[in-house]
């Protein structure tokens, strides 16, 4: 189904191919145990299992939806050492056509930003899409510091897109509400649950696994040096003290520690 | 030199977080004999910055999008060695974006004031919550975007001067409309959370929870299940792959626990839970908690909590 797709058809509202980009970030499971080296200078991935980042997930089924809708081809890009390429593997078998990973070891999201900036620049994309936030540095960084590269129009938090020969409105979650946005492609998007629905998110299936293995990887040489930014050292959140535990009959005496000794209310 | 600081508004009333962001860039500013220059919208109360220790204000027609307002504080940060903004949705693209127009190193998710000013150490959330890291922001304008909340507010006495501007505002991307629920409290800014999970059985059931976040002045919130399924908008989805909240006090109600869940909510100081099952794994990372069924608790509290903020 996908590959009859590909090629251009230019349905009744005119909608040209698209050419997307997908970033994709190669992050712990959400289920990881998190534990840092022994010095404390760096994630400790033993035992780590790495995943598509989740919000990734959401702006690659969207990908999908464009692609079937209107044709086109999606690139799935990380900046990343080897490591990552059994994510990208992953995301071509649930449906991007091609992947390229820029091998670095980047150290902040600005190194990101450029090494993604120089890729784009060099080819053309109509609609570049992230995850609003990787859920291991959680910077939110790289989506915004992109689009201020290339001077492309953003959407944060994207909810929902639309596109229409060209055009895009996309709706973004801000702070207790929603706002809507109308620009001209190509420009960023960071996306989040919304922009598909998490029961239309797609998984790989058989054949997609078996056709991943002979879509096209492409490593490509980093062009930048080191950022300005340097992880000093990590540390593991303080516990919590035991629970109180409270008797179902007597929340006055809830209300009472909380105002007393929390200072919560 | 200066601290620049940004201070957003909505409809010409300040977000507390930007109160916290002039006494977040006055701390910092303390510590290397720098002034405070807020920048802030010539609709806005200006006056009320002084008060958290803006040295000099600016006002300016700010641009409708983060992209615009991005460019206007790149041209008044000419003499500038640091910049503070407040991670609410318009901070978290508006820091970035900023920092790849001026090349200022960039801290997100910040959750403490600099450690130490040069170079510029500070702490931040990374991992969700499973971990904080240390970071160096080793250039002459680092930028700290921090987590609203996590700083707190010192009001200090202060006079501040006022000047207006005009710096033209450029973005391509145009604002069709914005819709924003008035009379409710902002989940990421809100200082108490009520929360509740797939134990409260089916959408109908959500009026006990809107009572008790309305006693206590608290936002709604819930988990991702309840969300997917459609009980409750997205936008309360909380959590590791939802909004991360740090509020005071975080209530849950019949949520179980999952790490997706406690990634995005174990910041908050006080949690308290309630659940019928002992053995659910939220109370590990409670302060309080009650077994018990949230259709019996949830009415008692919430006739607990009238009668407490009634006699004080
Ligand atoms: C990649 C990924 C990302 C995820 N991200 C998130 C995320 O961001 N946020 C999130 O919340 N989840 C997330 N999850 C899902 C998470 O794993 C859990 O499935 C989810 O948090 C469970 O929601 P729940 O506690 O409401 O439901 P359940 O696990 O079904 O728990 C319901 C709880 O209610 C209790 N209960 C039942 N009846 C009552 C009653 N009458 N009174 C009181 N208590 C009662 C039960 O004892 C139980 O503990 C993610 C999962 C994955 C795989």
């Amino acid at each position: 189904m996908d590959l009859l797709c590909t090629h251009s058809n230019l349905g009744a509202n005119h909608n040209p191919t698209m050419n997307i980009l997908v970033c994709i970030s190669h992050v712990p499971d959400t289920t990881a145990k998190i534990n840092f080296t022994a010095d404390g200078t760096a994630l400790d991935p033993a035992g780590v299992q790495f995943v598509i980042n989740p919000y990734d997930e959401f702006g690659l089924t969207k990908a999908l939806h464009v692609k079937e809708a209107q044709g086109g081809t999606i690139t799935v890009i990380n900046v990343g050492p080897a490591t990552t390429e059994p994510t990208l593997r992953k995301a071509l078998a649930i449906g991007a056509d091609k992947a390229v990973r820029i091998d670095a070891t980047p150290m902040d999201a600005i190194t990101v930003a450029k090494e993604l900036k120089n890729h784009i620049s060099a080819n053309s994309y109509d609609l570049i899409i992230c995850g609003q936030e990787s859920i291991d540095y959680n910077g939110q960084q790289v989506p915004a510091m992109l689009a201020a590269l290339l001077e492309q129009p953003f959407a944060n938090a994207c909810v929902g897109l639309s596109l229409d020969n060209g055009t895009a409105t996309a709706t973004s979650e801000i702070d207790g509400g929603h706002a809507t946005y109308k620009a001209s492609l190509p420009m960023v998007i960071g996306g989040k649950k919304g922009l598909v629905e998490e029961k239309d998110l797609r998984i790989p299936n058989m054949r997609g696994i078996m056709s991943a293995r002979t879509k096209p990887l492409e490593v490509v040489p980093a062009t930048e040096g080191e950022g300005p930014t340097k992880p000093v050292s990590f540390e593991k959140p303080a516990g919590k003290a035991a629970v109180k535990m409270v008797d179902a009959e007597n929340v006055d005496e809830l209300v009472r520690l909380l105002h007393e000794e929390a200072k919560a209310i | 030199m200066s601290i620049l600081v940004f201070v957003e508004d909505w409809n010409g009333a300040y977000k507390k977080a930007s109160f916290e962001a002039v006494a977040y860039a006055k701390s910092w500013a303390t510590m290397n004999g720098n002034r405070v220059i807020a920048v802030t919208n010539t609709s806005a109360p200006a006056g009320e910055l002084a008060g958290y220790g803006a040295d000099h204000i600016i006002q300016i027609g700010l641009g409708s999008t983060a992209m615009g307002i991005a460019g206007q504080l790149k041209e008044l940060s000419a003499e500038v060695s640091g910049i503070v903004i407040a991670g609410t949705s318009l901070g978290r693209s508006l820091a970035p974006a900023l920092s790849a127009l001026t090349g200022g190193a960039l801290s997100t998710n910040t959750i403490s004031l600099p450690l130490s000013v040069s170079p510029l150490q500070v702490k931040r959330g990374a991992f969700s919550s499973k971990g904080i890291e240390t970071i160096e922001l080793n250039n002459d304008m680092p930028i700290v975007s921090f987590v609203p909340n996590s700083i707190g507010l010192e009001p200090v006495a202060g006079e501040g001067n006022l000047e207006r501007r005009e710096v033209s505002s450029n973005d391509a991307l145009e604002v069709l409309s914005t819709e924003v629920a008035s009379g409710k409290v902002a989940l990421p800014e809100a200082e108490a959370v009520v929360s509740a999970g797939r134990g409260l059985k089916g959408p109908e059931n959500w009026g006990m929870i809107e009572e008790l976040a309305d006693v206590l002045g608290a936002a709604t919130a819930c988990s991702k299940p309840v969300s997917d399924i459609g009980w409750r908008p997205h936008s309360e989805h909380v959590g590791q792959t939802g909004i991360q909240v740090n509020p005071n006090l975080y209530i849950a109600i019949g949520i179980s626990g999952a790490i997706q869940h406690l990634a995005g909510v174990s910041a908050s100081k006080t949690i308290v839970v309630v659940n019928t099952d002992p053995e659910a794994p939220f109370f590990k990372a409670a302060d309080y908690g009650i077994v018990g069924d949230a259709f019996e608790v949830v009415p008692k509290l919430v006739n607990a909590l009238r009668a407490f903020k009634a006699a004080s």
